[in-house]
């Protein structure tokens, strides 16, 4: 997941400000169904970007992955490749606005940051830029004229890319259509606004400098810890962070969250992580978005769709061979027991609601409805995932390789607080799954910021 | 929009079934395609979702995915001596209206018809000599042979998944599948459905009296199924919520689950919803269309011009489209000249109830076409001699989920209320098995479809007016049907049996079956044919006209899987030799 927000920046800052900052306004209650039947068709969600039939008619086919781009003579085909696997589109392009124009919102703790047009327009984008500007912007994160950028824009990451692939990246750019568009001021109270602070924050958590390969390693292996470390920026969501949104390393890759999504852990933790996927699991997941243990949900849907189901088969399986080498971190305290009496109540729900796809084992039906059995995501020790799924619903962006844009439906208007945290709690604990029961309390948070109205 | 927009290379009338499948074969081919849909969009996760989608009120008995009558009907009469009413609420048959059409909320009832179905007359006048086809019953044959059409069944079967079991694969009949139907190249591409009691004990019975029962091929998936376009559907879980409903677990084929997905993704097409098509345009020799009027949901009207124009509408809107826009001659039932509206036909069912005491047959748990056939009744499977009627149909037990609403079946004798009617529902609902019977129509004369000269719709056009009723053929047919049913009824060990025949005049009121044919048929002569081999328009080439429209009599099987595979072929022909050598594909 990539909205680097976490990444965001800056102490100093009080943690009330963060939560009053990071507050959505709460959703409009949806419509009443006019036609007439016993109980209301409830709306898709406002903010999915597969709820209406244009976003079935554009499909990731559109940009195809060329594989070959990667090894082209061309630096802008080698730029555009890498634009497609640093995913640069979903942040820098807004909700129906031009690609690469910016000016998305980006939610962070800490306020709002909206991402920079870099399309080659001279006054608004980056077309008056130089070479070494855009470069110094990569790798130091100081943009044009000396300004400090915040770190959701994730240099951290590009730092590591070299010299050779951030002019491709720039050759790339300067041949998308120009637009004029003012990148709009951010939201972020003082004294975050105040670039100059953002040194301090440098000098404490950013190491410039480009990766260098590990000879004792495979190639494979070598591409593979550049993608997650260089333009595919895999710890912003997937790293947890520290007070200050920098990335805590310690626990690099171990599980993070953002956007109220769980960024699940990658190592080979085996309840939380990837342990029992093989590498051409994780292939098939990023190509696809499926494969037979678990479906994408969240914000990674979207990585899934503008960027890892475009790379090439080759990178995908080289992500793979690194991080099936990343150790586990430090064992959890498992054996949550939750009570009988909310095992019970959540299995009754499950039979009801969910086991017609889930299938009553859990086992789903693999690459098509996700299998609850084993699944990491939905054993994360924070439960936010899993409740937000059953509140809102969920749809699978579409893949060239899994075309069918399956949902699921939303049930906040069904199920009440009690009720969700009951069939959460049971699927977090059937079939040899294991994680902290779900409170009533997490589900009204939740419900309160996504939910919509009260079922019950 | 200011101005007219930019011509297209097809254009799609009606999106559902027929409109899906040209939309995914013309584009293929690299036709620049333009569909436009009177109704709106509609979507699993928005419109059938499975948190709401199992609402009887909602879903059949509101018609919420129904064609809106008061928007647009059509008038009814038995016979041409009647004056033709409008039809304020839909009953014996119920269009669908909006992105998939009646694809979304049918039951996936995919079968193929007998090789001798498509060759009727020819075939029953060899057999049983000129006498057996009375002057007034104006059968014809297709024009197009079951062996011609077989990879186009398969290819449907394929795109849907069907879950059956063939019963005749080159020739060889095969145990367990229906040794009656005509030879496939290959089996279907899943499994039956897993059976429930009620069938099972059906077929156990009828086994015993000598038929031959076999799994109804169901366009419901008994797996999980990735169909030749990629596109994935989820196993059934018999929730009993088919017909009439859209399916939310994507376990029924339609076109949202089965072709959709990937043809709106394709540069190539564009779908406009809200946009009624109210005419075809034809140049001033009227051989030639040179694109539709259609009005949009702001209504304004529009002309959209288009090289090839497709009626893929519902049978009757084909028919209907072709009178009001001149497309060949009106059908005169007093001379017999005329093709447009000629040989209408239906489908006549029947049923015979079993009531048990001492079984529980759990009705709920079924699926659009979870079930077991007879087919040894069906076409001219069995000898018709002496029995004074043509065709036939199959009988069978489908479990298509007894919602509780619509299905209450109660013995003979009980009263029609109070509290005797509602003991008799309470103690039989969860014990009765009921046969149906499903056969075919013949076309006669006095049987047609004609513009209405009195009522008209929304928009000021003259509604479609259907003339129709059964006649000896269809009533003998369906009695000798239902007296099959009735012997393995009294061979399933019941308490007792009831047998709904199917008698006197057609009544439009209740609900039947949504199995309209005819009215535009395929033919070899432009005289008794509205359109070709290819679903061509004899009178205007650059028109086809796909569905069930085509059929020149009705078989004793439900419709899709004919249409689907008659739709494949007119699309085959039209990106094959329409499109490299524009004209008539037949010379008249």
């Amino acid at each position: 997941m990539r909205r680097h927000f976490p990444t965001l920046v800056l102490g100093l800052c009080l943690s009330t400000f963060a939560v009053a900052a990071a507050t959505a306004p709460p959703p409009a209650p949806p419509p009443v169904d006019p036609g007439g039947g016993a109980i209301p068709i409830p709306p898709a969600n406002a903010d999915n970007p597969t709820a209406d039939v244009t976003s079935w008619a554009e499909p990731s086919q559109a940009e195809p992955a060329n594989a070959a781009d990667r090894l082209s003579a061309d630096p802008v085909l080698r730029g555009r490749y890498l634009a497609v696997a640093g995913d640069c589109k979903a942040c820098h392009t807004d909700v129906g606005g031009a690609p690469f124009a910016g000016a998305r919102p980006i939610r962070t703790p800490f306020g709002i940051v909206y991402s920079a047009n870099i399309t080659p327009d001279a006054r608004t984008g980056i077309g008056g830029w130089t070479a070494d500007e855009f470069y110094r912007a990569m790798h130091k994160g100081v943009g044009h004229g000396g300004k400090r950028l915040y770190s959701v824009f994730p240099y951290p990451y590009f730092t590591h890319m070299p010299r050779a692939d951030i002019d491709a990246l720039r050759a790339y750019l300067g041949t998308v259509p120009a637009v004029s568009q003012v990148k709009p001021a951010n939201r972020l109270p003082f004294p975050l606004n105040i670039r100059f602070l953002l040194r301090i924050w440098n000098a404490l958590f950013f190491h410039p400098g480009e990766l260098r390969p590990d000879p004792a390693k495979s190639e494979a292996w070598n591409r593979g810890a550049y993608l997650v470390w260089g333009p595919a920026h895999c710890g912003g969501c997937h790293t947890p962070k520290n007070f200050l949104g920098a990335d805590r390393n310690k626990h690099a890759l171990q599980g993070g969250r953002l956007d109220n999504w769980v960024a699940v852990n990658l190592t080979g933790d085996p309840r939380q992580g990837l342990a029992g996927w093989d590498k051409a699991d994780i292939a098939e997941y990023l190509r696809s978005g499926r494969n037979s243990y678990a479906a994408a949900s969240g914000s990674m849907q979207e990585v899934i769709y503008e960027s890892t189901s475009r790379m090439s088969d080759a990178d995908l399986m080289a992500i793979a061979t690194y991080l099936k080498d990343l150790p586990p971190g430090a064992p959890k305290p498992g054996g949550w027991a939750p009570t009988e009496a909310a095992m019970r109540g959540g299995a009754a729900i499950f039979a009801d609601a969910c086991a017609a796809c889930h299938v009553a084992d859990g086992s789903g039906v693999p690459r098509f409805f996700p299998p609850l059995r084993g699944d990491a995501s939905l054993q994360s020790k924070d439960p936010t995932t899993i409740v937000r799924i059953i509140l809102e619903g969920s749809r699978s962006l579409p893949t060239p390789a899994r075309p069918t844009p399956l949902a699921m439906p939303a049930f906040a208007w069904k199920l009440d607080d009690n009720e969700i945290a009951s069939v959460a709690t049971f699927v977090r604990n059937a079939w040899g799954n294991s994680a902290p029961a779900v409170p009533a309390s997490k589900v009204a948070k939740l419900r309160r910021r996504y939910g919509g109205r009260t079922g019950g | 929009m200011a101005s007219d927009p930019a011509p297209v290379d097809v254009l799609l009338v009606g999106f559902g079934w027929t409109g899906a499948i040209m939309g995914e074969v013309l584009t293929a081919a690299g036709l620049n395609v333009l569909a436009l849909e009177r109704g709106g969009w509609r979507d699993t996760p928005n419109d059938f979702a499975v948190t709401f989608d199992q609402d009887e009120l909602r879903y059949y008995w509101r018609h919420r995915l129904f064609q809106n009558v008061a928007h647009e009907t059509l008038t009814f009469r038995n016979r041409g001596d009647q004056v033709a009413l409008p039809m304020r609420r839909l009953g014996s048959f119920l269009p669908g209206a909006g992105v998939g059409g009646g694809g979304i909320h049918w039951n996936g009832q995919v079968w193929r018809f007998l090789p001798s179905d498509f060759v009727a007359r020819s075939h029953n006048v060899g057999r049983y000599g000129a006498a057996a086809v009375p002057e007034t019953m104006t059968i014809q044959d297709y024009g197009i042979t079951y062996a011609e059409l077989e990879t186009y069944y398969d290819r449907f079967e394929y795109l849907c998944g069907v879950s059956g079991k063939a019963g005749n694969l080159g020739g060889k009949v095969q145990a367990g599948g229906n040794p009656f139907e005509g030879p496939r190249s290959r089996d279907y591409p899943n499994p039956p459905l897993a059976m429930t009691y009620g069938p099972t004990l059906f077929a156990e019975a009828a086994a015993r009296v000598g038929f031959h029962p076999f799994p109804h091929p169901a366009a419901n998936m008994s797996r999980a199924y990735t169909n030749p376009l990629g596109l994935q559907l989820g196993p059934c879980t018999y929730c009993g919520f088919c017909e009439k409903f859209g399916c939310g677990n994507y376990s029924k084929a339609s076109p949202q689950t089965t072709i959709l997905p990937i043809l709106l993704s394709r540069p190539n097409f564009a779908l406009r919803t809200g946009c009624e098509v109210v005419k075809v345009e034809l140049s001033a020799d009227r051989k030639h269309a040179t694109g539709v009027t259609y009005v949009d949901e702001t209504g304004a009207t529009i002309f959209q011009a288009a090289n090839i124009v497709v009626l893929s509408a519902y049978i009757l809107e084909n028919v209907r489209l072709m009178l009001l826009s001149g497309i060949g001659t009106p059908y005169d039932p007093r001379t017999g000249a005329g093709v447009i509206g000629r040989n209408y036909a239906y489908q006549i069912t029947s049923s015979v109830n079993v009531f048990y005491d001492d079984k529980l047959i759990n009705p709920f748990i079924g699926a659009g076409s979870l079930g077991m056939i007879v087919d040894d009744f069906n076409g001219d499977n069995f000898d018709h001699s002496g029995k004074g009627f043509i065709g036939g149909g199959y009988l069978g037990v489908v479990n298509t989920g007894a919602r509780p609403i619509e299905s209450h079946p109660t013995p003979d004798k009980t009263p029609k209320w109070g509290s005797a009617w509602k003991k008799a529902v309470a103690g039989n609902y969860l014990k009765t098995v009921s046969i149906a019977t499903h056969g075919a129509v013949m076309s006669h004369r006095g049987n047609y479809l004609d513009l209405d000269p009195t009522y008209t719709d929304a928009l000021g056009r003259p509604m479609l007016r259907m003339t129709f009723d059964f006649t000896d053929n269809e009533h003998r047919m369906s009695d000798f049907l239902t007296e099959r049913a009735s012997d393995a009824a009294k061979a399933m060990g019941g308490r007792e049996i009831k047998a709904n025949k199917r008698s006197g005049s057609y009544d439009i009121v209740p609900y039947q079956t949504t199995h309209n044919t005819g009215g535009a048929i395929m033919g070899t002569d432009p005289k008794t044919s509205a359109i070709n081999r290819y679903l061509q328009s004899w009178d205007v080439p650059n028109v086809f006209v796909p569905g069930a429209n085509a059929f020149p009599q009705n078989a004793g099987y439900n419709p899709m899987g004919t249409v689907g595979a008659l739709t494949y072929w007119c699309a085959e022909a039209i990106a094959n030799h329409y499109v490299k050598s524009p004209g008539p594909l037949v010379q008249a």
